[in-house]
């Protein structure tokens, strides 16, 4: 089918806004009179609070409140799936980033100060920042009586026999870290009270419904009178969720208190210790593979970092243990993955949502395969990797189309990848070595059965003809409002100019979930699809009596009505608008879509997870120093099925953004800690890549429509962050011979094996658990 | 704090007044001047979110004073379009798809300025240097590479 507008690289909706300035970003949301709040943070990780005294605060000029746990009317604390995460800490601190009181002063210079006149006394307690600690009997309990709080796991055939049959076993252990959203824009809220009671609070949040729940259920609220707006979101990608409930709950609090808006802005130091990250792992991945390269046994433990409360934990590891056998056949499988409390930053959702550290293990785990079988990387990937009717480690038959090899062939072509795999595994005696590695995935599509998946959006056409689109679905500079309204564009028949697009209302929309598990465009786009049908109909009703023409010979093309016959132009779209409001028809199309049905039966670990999956391939070449452990990465290739391209221009975006951040997490980025406590909280330590540090990307989109998004559209958000960093430690082993198993694969790590740390002491370096090989040690060759 | 008086012009408008010494150029414009379009995103110099031309400069606005800018010229993203006409780059960073979240754009538009006031015909190399102090998070950079390109190509023309 030819489509006018799907498939274009239509100009976003709200890019005018943005290069003129006039978007506007929580933070440059201001009201008279407004308030600005504080938060005072823990002085531990982990301490028992034994008093507060806010009386020296409260004495100074200027401050209009200050609140503790106890002044919260309602709940206390939160949480979408273990409600336990404090909107101020009670008993207890659990990580440094814990709020224990709030102030709302005339200033932001007396908002600090009254918090530092607040004082407060603990007893510190045993600090757990390692989680295979946090396992141990004898540790003590972060939260009740046991610091694991999720265990999934996942079997199928027999494990002992697949071992048995096996020729011989690869079993390693990886480790990857915590990692910082590292959204520009710091988070920030601005609370207002409503005129008949309730709140209003504007900001920079992701999931503004689950946000809303939290925030009536602390004040003692209705959904009703609690409204939350979005603003233009500076980045998220999955990091504006729980640390925004949070502002949203304590700006609203204040503002209830004082009667009067409450501003609350992060500094960038504050977001850093505040907020969550991505969880770190420990994982042991056992293989037992045949001779001829296949694999006949995977026995798998991962120990995710939860840090101080669950957050999104359980649905995290949940993808992790569907997805940690990657896309490869495998008939023997037990799959284990924990999440344990810490006293580290808690950890939840960030882009990729569990599946870059299994990502990590699975695809150096094959590459080591194919090594010890003799074959390349390419080969032992189409010998095992999953086609149209495979059956997942979950017992799931995958009967849409898989492109797993599609894309693998289709990026090892435009890599050259064979050749220059074969050539740069010749032994050199340069310090200098390239290398080429490829890492593939396939990733199940929105929420699968972790939750309820439906979601709604509103298309509504003026009686000028012009559209006002909304959703539940939030756009967080994916591009989602622009998918949408190309999706409604098309359904119309009109131009995208014709269009506006509303940040989310919680007050104006339906609750359609959260925006998390690249679901953007897959249901908020169908359910864009469905409301412009809606309209559609009235619209046509009205035009065919108008015309006198059957509304099958007729269509609407470029802001127009036309004789579908022949082209001809029979009236404005325009027209048709004014002439249905006339007739007193509904203009307004509201469209639902609930997801295909998906399933799981926790107690066998097994089920249909997903209602259709993605795949993906990476190559990365990169440049290796011996000398100094240095990795460049010169080429990539990025290659995915995305279903169909709603928007070419905003695919490839998703495409190259998320090359780079993958870049920073398998080379660059660690967001590290010293017993708890972060060691960096602002930029110029927490490193992420610049324009200097992305190489050209070689963008491949495939398309194979799915009959579950609209035009046969799936997803990619995700996806294109899931890959990079395994696709480049393999580059890495091909140039040097020698394999990290530990990421980022930092300039240490790459030359001596291990990260340089120091413990106490100023140049009393330790060395870490050696878990990579290192370069230097390797003798010419391989 | 004693006020210093300041003779500036900011988006083409002569400005006289009084202020705080110790005041960055970002909170000036953000919080007294209303002009919101330049972002803060680290306020220690190493974002670039909150970039300005100052006298045809590229600066960041969170480590500037506002005494600094006596007797100068600043240009932020509100001043980039002339007469509502856009500027070839304000056009091409949405052509090429290059505004995403859009929270860097403004930095970047103001260092791609910079960039193309003193070099009209800059290569890739010269392209990422000049906005390598600029953090998108977002698009990987691949977009806005392409939008600057574009941009002066058109501006040649
Ligand atoms: S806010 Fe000025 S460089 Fe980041
Ligand atoms: S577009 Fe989001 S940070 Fe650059």
């Amino acid at each position: 089918m030819k489509h006018k507008i799907i498939g274009k690289g239509e100009r976003r909706v709200d890019a005018l806004g943005k290069v003129t300035g006039t978007a506007k970003y929580a933070e440059d949301f201001n009201v008279m009179h407004q308030l600005y709040g504080k938060v005072l943070r823990a002085k531990h990780p982990h301490a028992k609070i034994l008093k507060i005294d806010t009386s020296k605060a409260q004495k100074l000029d200027g401050v209009e409140a200050i609140l503790t746990a106890n002044d919260i009317p309602g709940d206390k604390v939160f949480g979408v799936v273990v409600r336990n995460q404090a909107i101020l800490a009670h008993d207890k601190v659990r990580y440094l980033g814990d709020g224990v009181a709030l102030v709302a002063a005339k200033t932001k210079e007396i908002a600090e100060q009254a918090a530092s006149l607040i004082e407060v006394e603990y007893e510190p307690l045993p600090v757990i920042s390692d989680p295979e600690e946090a396992f141990k009997p004898e540790s003590i309990k972060i939260h009740g009586d046991d610091n694991q709080f999720v265990h999934h796991h996942v079997t199928k055939g027999d494990i002992e026999k697949g071992f048995t049959e096996a020729d011989f076993i690869i079993e390693k252990k990886f480790k990857t870290q915590f990692i910082e959203h590292s959204a520009i824009e710091p988070e920030a809220v601005l609370a207002e009270p409503a005129e008949h009671g309730g709140v209003i609070v504007t900001g920079s949040v992701q999931n503004l419904f689950s946000s809303r729940r939290s925030v009536a259920a602390a004040l003692k609220l209705d959904l009703n009178k609690v409204q939350i707006i979005q603003s233009t979101l500076g980045g998220s990608f999955g990091g504006k969720d729980e640390v925004m409930t949070a502002m949203c709950c304590r700006a609203a609090l204040l503002c209830m208190k004082t009667g009067k808006p409450v501003k609350m802005v992060n500094t960038r130091e504050e977001s850093m210790l505040e907020s969550y990250k991505r969880h770190p792992y420990v994982l042991y991945y056992k293989w037992g593979c045949k001779k001829n390269g296949s694999i006949a046994a995977m026995e798998i433990k991962c120990i995710a970092d939860g840090g101080a409360y669950a957050s999104m934990s359980p649905f995290v590891t949940w993808r992790s243990v569907v997805q940690a056998t990657g896309p490869y056949y495998c008939e023997n499988v037990k799959t284990d993955v924990y999440a344990v409390y810490t006293n580290n930053n808690y950890t939840g959702a960030m882009r990729g949502f569990g599946s870059p550290q299994v990502n990590f293990a699975i695809e150096s785990m094959m590459d080591e395969l194919a090594e010890k079988v003799g074959k390349d990387p390419f080969e032992i990937r189409l010998q095992n990797g999953f086609e149209t009717g495979a059956v997942t480690a979950t017992g799931q038959k995958l009967d849409h189309r898989v492109s797993l090899k599609e894309v693998l062939t289709k990026s090892a072509e435009a890599a050259d990848f064979l050749n220059k795999w074969n050539q740069y595994r010749t032994p050199s005696t340069s310090p200098k070595r390239k290398g080429i590695g490829l890492a593939c995935s396939y990733r199940g599509v929105s929420l699968g059965a972790e939750g309820t998946d439906a979601a709604g959006t509103i298309v509504s056409v003026q009686t000028d003809g012009s559209v006002i689109v909304s959703s539940g679905i939030t756009d967080m500079g994916q591009g989602a409002q622009t998918q949408m309204s190309q999706i409604a564009a098309e359904v119309l028949g009109i131009s995208m100019d014709r269009i506006q697009f509303l940040n989310t209302n919680t007050s104006r929309v339906p609750d359609s979930g959260p925006t998390v598990a690249s679901r953007g465009t897959i249901m908020g786009g169908t359910a864009a699809k469905k409301g412009a049908e809606i309209v559609r109909a009235f619209l046509m009703k009205t035009a065919s009596e108008m015309t006198g023409l059957d509304v099958m010979s007729l269509d609407f093309k470029d802001n127009y009505l036309i004789d579908a016959n022949n082209g001809e132009r029979l009236a404005s779209f325009n027209e048709i608008a004014a002439e249905c409001f006339n007739k007193g028809r509904p203009m307004y199309g509201f469209g639902w879509y609930k997801s295909p049905q998906t399933s799981w039966d926790e107690h066998h670990g097994h089920g249909e997870a997903y209602f259709t999956f993605v795949y993906g391939v990476n190559i990365a070449e990169v440049e290796v120093d011996t000398e100094t452990g240095k990795v460049d990465v010169l080429n990539f290739v990025s290659c995915h099925d995305v279903g169909k391209a709603i928007n070419r221009n905003s695919v490839l975006g998703q495409f190259y953004g998320g090359v780079a951040m993958g870049l920073g997490y398998g080379l660059m980025e660690e967001f590290d800690f010293e017993d708890s406590i972060p060691k960096q909280l602002n930029f110029d330590e927490y490193l992420i890549p610049t324009s200097m540090d992305v190489p050209n990307i070689i963008p491949i989109i495939v398309e194979n429509e799915d009959a579950a998004g609209p035009f046969g559209a799936k997803s990619i958000g995700e996806p294109s962050n899931e890959l990079a960093a395994p696709a480049i430690i393999n580059a890495i082993y091909n140039a040097t011979g020698k394999r990290i198993y530990e990421i980022p694969a930092t300039l240490e790590r790459v030359l001596l094996g291990h990260k340089l740390t120091r413990k106490g002491e100023r140049g009393s370096a330790k060395k870490e658990e050696v878990l990579a090989d290192s370069c230097k040690i390797r003798p010419e060759g391989r | 704090m004693k006020k210093v008086k300041i003779n500036t012009v900011i988006n083409n408008r002569t400005y006289e007044f009084s202020v705080a010494p110790n005041q960055t150029l970002l909170r000036f414009l953000r919080e007294e001047l209303g002009l919101t379009g330049t972002k803060c995103g680290c306020e220690i110099g190493e974002c670039g979110a909150c970039t300005v031309l100052l006298d045809g400069e590229a600066v960041n606005s969170c480590l500037v004073l506002v005494p600094q800018i006596d007797g100068k010229e600043v240009l932020t993203v509100e001043g980039l379009a002339k007469d509502s006409k856009l500027h070839p780059l304000q056009e091409s960073f949405m052509d090429h798809d290059a505004v995403h979240c859009g929270f860097c754009t403004p930095g970047m538009l103001m260092s791609a300025k910079a960039l193309l006031d003193k070099n009209p015909d800059p290569d890739e190399k010269e392209i990422r240097t000049a906005i390598s102090g600029n953090l998108c998070r977002c698009t990987g950079y691949v977009q806005i590479v392409e939008a600057i390109n574009d941009a002066s190509e058109k501006i040649k023309e």
